[in-house]
C-alpha cells in the first residue's frame, strides 16, 4: 500500500534530515546570541542550558558532515534530545513566564532533532517483524511525547494561566492526587452506563439484523430508515431520556442503546450480504438449512462488519453517556464531574477526566480491535 | 437465500406486489407502523398523568375515547403526539418571524452556521492532514495512529470546557462551537482521503512516472481525480458529524441560541414538545445537509466521467 514513492525525495535536494540537521544548527546559534530568560540572562549564565545547546549543535553538526550516520548515531542524537528535553523543561519551572527569545530557539532546535530522531527511526530497516512492529509503536509514542513537551514548554514559558490551559504537570499531579473522585466516576459512566448500554444497543441490533435479514420485506424497509437515522444527532435524545428514566444511570444507558443500535442493525445487514452466491450455494449442496448456513458461513463472513459496528460504537457509547450527564445526573460522574468543575473554574480537573476519558475510550477500543484479530483471523486486513 | 435469484416468477398480479417489491412501499409501510407506535405509546405513557388530572376533577368514568385525545393534546406530555410536534414545528417556523428568538428558523440558522465553518475547515485540515500522510512516511508513521485515537477521546465531554475557556479568554460566538465541528468532521476526512489517494494502482504511478511527472503533476492529475468519490463519502460523514458537535457545543453557551440551547432550555422547563420540535429539526437539517453533499458529489462524480 505504500506505494508513494519514496526514491525521487533523496534523488533531489529537498532532503528532510538535512534541513532538519542544518535547522538545528542555526537555532543553536541564535540560541547562542540571544538572552535566553527576560531579563538579559544569556545561555553561559545557565550550565545546564549551555550543556543542552553545545549537545544539540554536535549533534546536528554530526548529521551534516555524515559521520556515524548508523544505529548508534541515532541512538545517541535521541539520548541528546532527551537530555536537551530534560534541562529545557527543568530550567523553565524557574523562570515562569520569563522565556526570551533564545529559549525558543533552544525549544525548536529541540523539536528539530526530535523530528530528525524519528526521520531516522522511519528509515531504519529490519528483518524481524517484532522489531519492526516496536519501532512502529515507537514512532507515534516519541510524536506524543514530543506534544507533551512542547505543550509544557509553552505553557510554562508563556506564563499561561491555569484556567486557560494547564501544564500536563499539573494535570498528571490532579490525576495521582484526586484518584479516588477519577475512580467513582469511571465506575458511575463507564462501568454502569456505558457498558451495560452497549452490550444491550450492539445485542439488541444484532438481533434485530438477523431478523431483519430473515424478512426481506423488513430488510427494504428498515435499512434505508437505519441508514437516515444513523446521521442524526441521535445525542439529542439525551434530555428526553432523562426526563423519562430519571437522573440516574439508566437514563444515560438508555441513550447508549439507542446510539450504539443504529450503527450495529446497519452494519450487521449489509455483513450478513458479504457472503456470496457461489458459497451460499456450496452450503444448499451440503443440504445445511437456514440456521447451520447462518452459523456456518453468513454470520463468520459478516464479521468484519459486526466489529466495524463495535469499534464505532465504543466511541460512540462513551460520548452519549458523558452528553447524556449534561442534562442532569447524582452528584458523580464523568459528565457531571466536567461539567461542574468548568463553572468552578478547575480546569485540571476537568483534564484529568479528559484524560481517563480518553484512556478508557483508547483501551476499550483496543480491546474490541484486539478481539476482531483472534475472531476473523482469516481476513485479508489482518493476514497483512 | 434462494430469494435474490435473478429469475423470479411474479406470484401475485395485485396492483400492489409491484409497489412491495421496490423500496418506496416497504419504506412507507414502516414509517407508518413508527408513527402507529409513536401514537399508542404517547397514549400509554401520558395516561397516568391524565388520570392524575380527572382524579383530581372529580370526573370518574371518563370514556375511553376522550381519555384518548386528552393524551394527544396534553401541554407538557411525556411523550408528545406526532402532530403535536408538527403542529409546534409550523408554529415557530412559519408564524414567527425569522428574526425573533422564539422562531425555529432563526436558531437552526445559528446551529447551521457553526456547522457550516466547522465542517469548512474541519475538511481543508482533513485534506492538508491528508495529502502530508500520504507524501512523507514520517508524518504517515507519527501522526496516523494519533488521527485515529484522537476520535477515542470522547471530544463532545470537552466542547462545554473549549467554549467556556475560549468566553474567558473572551473568543465567543461561532468560533469556539465552530472548532468542535471541525475536531469531529476532520477525521473522518483526513481518513478517507489518505484511503483516496493512495488508490491510484501502482501501475498507474509507474505511468506517471515514465511522463517524468513532478510530485505536484502526479498529485493533480492522478491521485486528486481518485481521491474524489472518497471525499465525498467521507464529506458526507464529516457534515453529520460537525452538525453533532455544533449542537452539543450549544449546550453549555448558558442556552442563549441554536439547536442545542432549545433541547437544554426545552429540558430545564420541562417543554417536551419544544424538546421534540428541535430535535426533528435537527434531524431534518441533517438530512438536508447530507442530501446536499450528496447531490454535488453526483453532479461532480458526473462532470468528471466517474459517475456510476
Amino acid at each position: 500500500m505504500t506505494a508513494a514513492p519514496a526514491k525521487p525525495a533523496r534523488k533531489s535536494r529537498f532532503d528532510m534530515p538535512a534541513i532538519l540537521a542544518w535547522g538545528i544548527v542555526v537555532l543553536v546559534v541564535i540560541g547562542l546570541f540571544s538572552p535566553v530568560f527576560k531579563p538579559d540572562i544569556s545561555v553561559m549564565e545557565v550550565p545546564r542550558l549551555a550543556i543542552a545547546a553545545s549537545i544539540l549543535a554536535i549533534a546536528g553538526v554530526r548529521y551534516e558532515l555524515g559521520f556515524m550516520r548508523n544505529w548508534f548515531g541515532d541512538l545517541a542524537l535521541g539520548v541528546i534530545t532527551a537530555i536537551a528535553a530534560t534541562f529545557l523543561l527543568g530550567t523553565i519551572a524557574h523562570h515562569a513566564g520569563e522565556a526570551g527569545l533564545g529559549y525558543w530557539a533552544l525549544v525548536a532546535a529541540t523539536w528539530a532533532s526530535a523530528w530528525l530522531f524519528v526521520e531516522r527511526l522511519a528509515s531504519w530497516k529490519s528483518a524481524t517483524p517484532l522489531f519492526n512492529r516496536l519501532i512502529n509503536l515507537a514512532i507515534p509514542a516519541l510524536f506524543g511525547i514530543t506534544i507533551l513537551v512542547l505543550w509544557q514548554a509553552v505553557v510554562t514559558g508563556f506564563a499561561i494561566p491555569k484556567v486557560l490551559l494547564p501544564a500536563p504537570s499539573e494535570i498528571w499531579l490532579r490525576l495521582t492526587s484526586s484518584g479516588s473522585i477519577l475512580w467513582a466516576d469511571f465506575r458511575q459512566t463507564f462501568m454502569k452506563a456505558v457498558l451495560f448500554g452497549y452490550a444491550a444497543g450492539c445485542a439488541s441490533g444484532f438481533l434485530i439484523a438477523i431478523l431483519v435479514d430473515r424478512i426481506p420485506f423488513l430488510r427494504r424497509g428498515l435499512l434505508p430508515i437505519g441508514n437516515l437515522v444513523s446521521a442524526l444527532p441521535i445525542v439529542g435524545v439525551a434530555p428526553i431520556m432523562v426526563m423519562w428514566f430519571g437522573f440516574d444511570w439508566p437514563s444515560k444507558a438508555a441513550v447508549v442503546i439507542i446510539m450504539t443500535f443504529f450503527p450495529m442493525l446497519v452494519n450487521t445487514v449489509s455483513g450478513l450480504a458479504a457472503s456470496d452466491a457461489m458459497q451460499r450455494d456450496l452450503m444448499r449442496t451440503y443440504a445445511a438449512g437456514y440456521w447451520q448456513t447462518l452459523f456456518k458461513l453468513r454470520l463468520p463472513m459478516a464479521m468484519p462488519f459486526i466489529f466495524n459496528a463495535l469499534k464505532i460504537n465504543s466511541t460512540l457509547a462513551l460520548i452519549g453517556a458523558i452528553v447524556a450527564e449534561f442534562f442532569g445526573t447524582p452528584i458523580v460522574g464523568m459528565g457531571f464531574r466536567i461539567s461542574t468543575e468548568v463553572g468552578r473554574m478547575n480546569v485540571d480537573m476537568v483534564w484529568a477526566e479528559i484524560a481517563v476519558a480518553a484512556l478508557a475510550g483508547s483501551v476499550f477500543y483496543g480491546v474490541v480491535a484486539l478481539i476482531e484479530r483472534a475472531v476473523t483471523f482469516w481476513h485479508p486486513s489482518i493476514r497483512g | 437465500m434462494t430469494t435474490d435469484t435473478a429469475i423470479s416468477p411474479p406470484r401475485n398480479l395485485s396492483p400492489f406486489a409491484g409497489l412491495m417489491r421496490g423500496t418506496a412501499g416497504p419504506v412507507i409501510l414502516v414509517v407508518a407502523v413508527i408513527f402507529a407506535i409513536w401514537y399508542l405509546a404517547a397514549v400509554l405513557l401520558n395516561t397516568p398523568f391524565q388520570e392524575g388530572i380527572y382524579e383530581r376533577a372529580g370526573q370518574t368514568d371518563v370514556p375511553i375515547s376522550q381519555l384518548i385525545t386528552d393524551t394527544l393534546a396534553q401541554e407538557r406530555p411525556v411523550l408528545p403526539a406526532p402532530h403535536q410536534v408538527v403542529e409546534e414545528i409550523y408554529k415557530t417556523t412559519v408564524l414567527k418571524k425569522i428574526t425573533s428568538k422564539r422562531s425555529l428558523i432563526f436558531h437552526t440558522g445559528i446551529t447551521l452556521s457553526s456547522t457550516m465553518l466547522g465542517f469548512v475547515i474541519g475538511t481543508v485540515l482533513g485534506i492538508l492532514l491528508a495529502i502530508g500522510i500520504v507524501h512523507s512516511r514520517v508524518l504517515d508513521k507519527s501522526l496516523m495512529p494519533w488521527v485515529i485515537s484522537s476520535q477515542t477521546i470522547p471530544i463532545l465531554a470537552i466542547a462545554p470546557m473549549i467554549i467556556v475557556v475560549l468566553n474567558a479568554v473572551g473568543i465567543s460566538g461561532l468560533l469556539p462551537k465552530a472548532m468542535i465541528s471541525t475536531y469531529l468532521s476532520f477525521f473522518p476526512v483526513t481518513v478517507g482521503m489518505v484511503k483516496g489517494l493512495r488508490s491510484p494502482e501502482i501501475i498507474h504511478l509507474d505511468l506517471m512516472h515514465t511522463y517524468s511527472a513532478s510530485r505536484a503533476q502526479t498529485f493533480w492529475k492522478l491521485r486528486f481525480p481518485y481521491a474524489v468519490p472518497y471525499l465525498f463519502t467521507s464529506m458526507k460523514i464529516g457534515i453529520a458529524a460537525s452538525l453533532v458537535g455544533a449542537i452539543v457545543g450549544e449546550l453549555p453557551t448558558g442556552a442563549v441560541a441554536g439547536l442545542g440551547a432549545r433541547l437544554l432550555a426545552g429540558s430545564y422547563y420541562g417543554q417536551t414538545v419544544q424538546i421534540w420540535s428541535a430535535l426533528i429539526m435537527a434531524a431534518l437539517l441533517a438530512g438536508s445537509l447530507v442530501g446536499i453533499v450528496g447531490m454535488i458529489e453526483k453532479l461532480t462524480l458526473k462532470r468528471m466521467g466517474m459517475a456510476r
